[in-house]
């Protein structure tokens, strides 16, 4: 028998009506007043961790490399964004969308220009040279004074980052990588994962996609860093240290490495959970460690192994049973259960 | 029958008159003070299929690894259809017509099986990344047809049906297999086997030397494979090399290569006749 499909247009109908109706929902509850303030930070935080988890998660778990510098792409497009906003040379809207663009591209060019070389090492190397890149980047920050104006602070960066900004950009960085994974690019990723040489032998470009796959994921990573920045309207470059990469890739483990769905969860779990513990405040760090060694012991593929989550996939299965259920009691019984 | 001169070439009568598809002069590699390969010559008709065999450690996988370009050799050059492939990488050497399996195999063992074929057909496929990241009507297309003809390459070993699960799942002998579909997928000229019968039993085996046969007359390609069942080499092979020490101690067709006494003494050691079956299933 054969199973049930959706029609893709459907499918993708389904979805973005799905995503549509989250957004407006999303906006209208944050806009009325019916959460406090802080509830509304958590969830644009939520958001901007997203993004820095999926970004992430598209070198780690795709590509299988190990960077320790995720923060320093965030910081650049953090202040790249920040100080295109602080300019206010375009009308609002076209501000902030091309705003995002800048800082997405400023880091992805930081991304190659880091990616180029580091690449060219593996394992302990790459996560070295990474987190010394990190580190580079905010110390070079703090002492632009006359530009990022230090560890004093960046002030009056316009508050952009509302709601429906930082979600769409969720659903924008969650649907580039999905839709770039299921394709010849997204499987060549893959490929040098499973096996370089092998991959090779197959005539992928293995170069060419780890610092295009670095390049994306730093893209990504700066547009998080400029609504990082559009939500608190003040930025000191200390926002960007070894811990914020550590956190990042915390996520995307415990999450599970190569799945998106996984990061997402993840990311919403752990920037919830500090609010959750306030009374636990002291006794945080204790609480991560053990988080984290408990999902190594008893799942190592972290939450989600590397399940996707797919509605269509349900739906498929749902009324695939509900068919067969129906031709079952139509026709003759077969004596199934 | 005279002894050959191990460096003439051996071509079959069909390919005569053709240009060799691959020509190796001279080539050899050494690791520190080790020569692993020393003084390495073969030419290979565009449809022959031949054999490398020799006892273990005789340099016959690091002749592969020179050929594809995971290493690059100390001495001598390799040429694709007349071209140097000096300058050339791993990739190079693939879209210049190396495919090849691996002694150890190599899948992308958490793809799936249609996936690991997929990326074979990489470079048969073209929309670029914004196609595929907009879905262009390109992507579906290109996806759609890359999907029907990795189903084809499938069904040689009647793997058609088991597209959807994960390469590493599967056992042994079809895992060599699927390498083998794989590495068919990138369209190459001349076909590398690094001992592709390791680990199958003897119907697997049978079934797989048909296979070879109608891959080489399918898709009219060369075919050079390392294996240590002489059943399989002496049965298939128009032309054999025997390798040990890192050098070609003897070329010919298989009638010749069982009558070699030098091979006899090399690769089944001294006190052996030189019988029919000479041989058999020594590894
Ligand atoms: N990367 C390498 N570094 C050093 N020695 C190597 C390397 N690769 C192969 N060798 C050596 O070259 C010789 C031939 O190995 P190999 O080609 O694998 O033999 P075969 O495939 O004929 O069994 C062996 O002595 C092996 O140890
Ligand atoms: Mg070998």
């Amino acid at each position: 028998m054969k199973a049930f499909t959706i029609p893709t247009p459907v499918r993708y109908g389904i979805n973005t009506a799905l995503l549509i109706l989250f957004l407006i929902a999303g906006n209208a509850i944050t806009q009325s007043g019916l959460l406090g303030r802080a509830q509304n930070a958590i969830i644009i935080q939520v958001g901007f961790f997203i993004i820095l988890a999926v970004s992430l998660n598209l070198v780690t778990g795709y590509l299988g490399q190990l960077p320790l510098g995720h923060a320093g792409f965030m910081a650049v497009g953090a202040y790249a964004g920040a100080l295109f906003w602080r300019a206010h040379i375009l009308p609002e809207t076209l501000s902030i969308v091309v705003g995002l663009l800048l800082a997405g591209v400023v880091a992805a060019l930081f991304g190659i220009l880091i990616g180029v070389p580091a690449l060219r090492l593996r394992g302990d190397y790459l996560a070295i040279i990474t987190l010394g890149f990190g580190e580079i980047i905010r110390v070079v920050l703090t002492n632009l004074d006359s530009i990022t104006y230090g560890a004093r602070g960046l002030l009056n960066i316009p508050r952009h980052s509302s709601f429906l900004v930082v979600y769409i950009c969720v659903i924008i960085s969650c649907a580039v990588i999905h839709t770039l994974m299921k394709s010849r690019h997204g499987r060549a990723i893959l490929s040098i994962r499973e096996n370089e040489i092998a991959a090779e032998s197959c005539g992928v470009k293995t170069t060419y996609y780890k610092v295009m796959a670095f390049a994306v994921s730093a893209f990504f990573a700066g547009i998080a860093g400029a609504l990082f920045a559009g939500n608190l309207g003040i930025l000191v470059p200390a926002n960007f240290d070894f811990m914020t990469s550590i956190n990042i890739l915390m996520i995307v483990v415990l999450g599970g490495l190569g799945s998106m769905f996984g990061s997402v969860v993840a990311a919403a779990v752990l920037t919830f959970l500090p609010f959750v513990l306030q009374p636990l405040a002291d006794y945080r760090m204790i609480i991560y460690s053990l988080m984290l060694i408990i999902v190594m012991i008893f799942k190592p593929s972290g939450l989600m192994g590397s399940y996707d989550f797919s509605l269509s996939r349900i739906l498929e299965k749902v009324i695939g049973k509900a068919l067969s259920l129906g031709r079952d009691k139509g026709g003759k019984n077969h004596g199934k259960a | 029958m005279g002894k050959r001169d191990p460096k003439a070439p051996f071509v079959p009568h069909r390919d005569a008159y053709k240009a060799p598809i691959m020509e190796c002069v001279n080539l050899g590699i050494d690791f520190g003070g080790l020569t692993a390969v020393n003084d390495f010559c073969i030419t290979i008709g565009p449809t022959e299929i031949c054999g490398l065999i020799g006892p273990n450690g005789a340099g016959k996988t690091t002749i592969f690894n020179l050929l594809t370009k995971v290493y690059q050799p100390t001495r001598g050059s390799v040429y694709l259809q007349g071209i140097d492939t000096k300058d050339m990488n791993s990739v190079k050497a693939n879209k210049a017509g190396l495919a090849r399996t691996f002694q150890n195999i190599r899948l992308f063992k958490n793809m799936t099986v249609a996936e690991n074929v997929l990326v074979g057909l990489h470079n048969s496929i073209s929309y670029g990344l914004g196609e595929a990241i907009l879905r262009f009507p390109s992507y579906w297309r290109e996806e759609r047809i890359a999907r029907s003809r990795a189903l084809e390459l499938l069904e040689i070993f009647d793997m058609q049906d088991i597209g959807d699960q994960k390469a590493g799942s599967l056992p042994y002998g079809a895992q060599r297999r699927l390498e083998i579909v794989r590495a068919l997928a990138t369209a190459p000229k001349v076909l590398l086997l690094d001992e592709p019968a390791a680990g199958m039993n003897p119907a697997e085996t049978e079934e797989l030397m048909e296979n070879i046969q109608k891959i080489n007359k399918v898709f009219k390609i060369a075919i050079l494979l390392i294996e240590h069942d002489m059943k399989l080499v002496m049965g298939i092979c128009e032309g054999i090399g025997v390798l040990n020490y890192g050098r070609l101690i003897a070329k010919g067709t298989p009638a010749e290569i069982q009558r070699n006494p030098l091979v006899v003494e090399a690769y089944l050691g001294k006190g052996q006749s030189d019988s029919e079956s000479g041989g058999e299933d020594s590894a």
